[in-house]
């Protein structure tokens, strides 16, 4: 365990110092913080736009794409922290040969590199409900009540476990890939960004797509966290399809979800880790 | 004079040396694309579920408008069905926006990350230095460079229209095809253009330059109006102006504006300036990029090597 443990702590540091070694402090902060603020004024945008020529305010689903945009960043960031871990010590750096053969869980390595863009990406989430609470006009009603801070407390542990355990599946796919590191990137959190319901309620997906939601563990905690930090009175007209459902029952889903998804990233890890070994493919570069 | 220095100063074998070089840069591209198919994955199909993604949100907010105009049950009246027809159409305007914004994000997202930043991976794996010591002109390494990832872009691009077409049921109206593929293929040269500098500056620096590639993202995509009409931040009276003029350096502003102009004739939402003017604009950028690309290359690779930065790796 303190084999585990040392591993986790020192692959956070390297992580943290792999990000944010390139520049000073203050303007890695400012350069972590304006990507995420960037990606919410696009959606402000949208929403004027669509203001502007439609002449209608549809306030509360806007303020249900802010909180579930803001969530958001936690995925690009964990994901991208996760599965590029691979890819860049094997392809940029050239150091994964040597990495692999120390004694070490390499499944703790890539767990612990991520740590840095998570805490990172905690800023910008912060940053950006606080905009949208304060200096957004109309405000965003962002409100939590005391009762509902363990909920929520278990809820954001459990979704970034569980974003955590997704990255890393997705990193023991990339042993076996050619460096598609940025179009992953890109194209994984889209799958998440569409079937969540983060930025739009599942029923605008037609025909059964919604249910492609409801089976990934994501939809759950972008669903409580609305939940728990929207009145109420905001949410109902939205049809989520998972309304039926109580907090705590939606709760429950994300920790049996999590769990689940915790086997598999393990199972596709050490699939992914055997396949490249015996394909020689730990350690291969590619260039085109 | 020695014989090959004759060699080198006559123009035709000068030019077949470029041309060759151009070639030979841009083959690996489409042909190491072709021998790696799951590049159709992640460059065709993935990208599109964030393309849909903003095309959901529109209908969303459609979808809401539709309630507001006329409650659940719905029996509409004339005035009524006349709303709503008037609201499907900007719908149809707004979803044609984020379709053709996804295209102009593939060739954006090429240019910074097998352009741009191409030169830093090449730096990393050790081909740099083969390609200073060749006797080619960087512009045609560049150059063959965006010819590849042009082809391997327009198969995303395309692929995105496609689907704009089919699976949103976008409608799109071409009034003038080649005023169109004018201000597509100067739009393409520009934003080239404008790679080629950027990487240039890749010779001198290493991971501050692949960051800015990075923070160059959504702040572009924000900034140039990729997945909602540019002119909607002269709706914003404070800042939103400053950031629709600054965006415009980049030519995806004003290419992506032409192109839904053209592509759909009077009911563009909130245009910019005439297509034609923002062909000029276009056309000027173009210059100005392929100039500076030239010279800051130049300059750079000086103070590269007099800074002994040229082949250093993981800076």
């Amino acid at each position: 365990m303190s084999t585990f443990w040392r591993t986790f702590k020192v692959a956070a540091w390297l992580g943290w110092e792999m990000d944010s070694n390139w520049t000073e402090p203050w303007l890695f902060i400012i350069y972590s913080i304006v990507k995420p603020i960037a990606a919410v004024f696009i959606l402000v945008l949208m929403y004027v736009v669509f203001a502007a020529i439609g002449n209608v305010r549809p306030q509360p689903l806007f303020d249900f794409m802010y909180v579930g945009n803001a969530f958001f960043i936690f995925v690009g960031s964990t994901l991208f922290g996760t599965f590029q871990v691979i890819q860049s010590d094997r392809e940029w750096y050239q150091t994964i040969r040597y990495v692999y053969i120390s004694p070490i869980s390499f499944y703790v390595y890539v767990m612990g590199r991520a740590v840095s863009k998570i805490i990172v990406a905690s800023f910008a989430v912060v940053i950006t409900l606080a905009f949208g609470a304060f200096v957004l006009n109309p405000p965003v009603p962002i409100t939590i009540s005391w009762s509902a801070v363990p909920v929520f407390i278990v809820s954001f542990i459990l979704g970034l476990f569980c974003l955590l355990a997704i990255g890393i599946t997705l990193g023991g796919a990339t042993f076996l890939m050619a460096r598609h590191t940025q179009t992953i990137a890109e194209a994984v959190p889209g799958i998440f960004y569409v079937f969540c319901g983060v930025l739009f309620p599942l029923s605008v997906l037609p025909g059964g797509l919604s249910d492609v939601g409801k089976v990934i563990p994501l939809t759950y905690w972008f669903d409580l966290s609305r939940r728990l930090l929207l009145p109420s009175a905001e949410l109902q007209g939205i049809q989520t399809g998972l309304g039926g459902f109580s907090d705590l029952t939606i709760l429950a889903f994300l920790a049996i979800s999590s769990v689940a998804f915790f086997g598999l990233s393990i199972a596709v890890f050490k699939a992914g880790e055997y396949l490249a070994r015996k394909a020689g493919k730990i350690d291969m570069t590619t260039s085109y | 004079m020695r014989e090959a220095t004759v060699r080198r100063a006559d123009l035709r074998f000068r030019l077949g040396l470029n041309l060759r070089s151009v070639v030979g840069r841009a083959y690996p591209r489409v042909i190491g694309a072709n021998r790696e198919p799951s590049w159709l994955i992640f460059e065709v199909f993935l990208p599109l579920l964030g393309i849909a993604a903003y095309v959901f949100i529109y209908q969303a907010f459609y979808q809401a408008q539709a309630a507001a105009i006329c409650p659940s049950p719905c029996t509409p009246t004339p005035a009524q069905l006349l709303a709503l027809h008037q609201a499907g159409q900007n719908l149809n305007a707004l979803v044609a926006t984020v379709v053709l914004g996804g295209t102009m994000v593939a060739f954006w997202l090429n240019v910074l990350w097998s352009m741009a930043s191409q030169l830093y991976w090449e730096k990393e794996i050790g081909n740099l230095q083969l390609y200073m010591m060749a006797p080619m002109n960087r512009m045609a390494l560049l150059g063959g460079m965006a010819i590849g990832g042009m082809f391997m872009t327009s198969v995303r691009a395309l692929s995105t229209l496609v689907a704009g077409i089919v699976v949103f049921g976008v409608i799109f109206s071409v009034a003038n095809p080649f005023l169109l593929l004018a201000v597509f293929f100067v739009t393409l040269i520009a934003l080239y253009g404008m790679g080629m500098m950027f990487a240039s500056l890749y010779l001198l620096w290493g991971r501050e330059a692949w960051n800015l590639s990075a923070l160059m993202e959504e702040p572009i995509f924000f900034s140039s109006g990729m997945y909602f009409p540019a002119g909607g931040l002269f709706s914003i009276p404070t800042w939103g102006p400053a950031v629709a003029i600054a965006g415009s350096i980049v030519p995806a502003t004003f290419g992506l504006d032409a192109l839904r102009q053209l592509t759909l004739p009077g009911t563009a939402p909130l245009p910019l300036l005439p297509p034609v003017t923002e062909l000029e604009i276009l056309l000027v950028l173009a210059v100005v990029f392929l100039v500076l690309a030239r010279y800051t290359l130049a300059y750079l690779e000086t103070l590269a090597k007099r800074e002994g930065k040229l082949t250093s790796r993981h800076q």
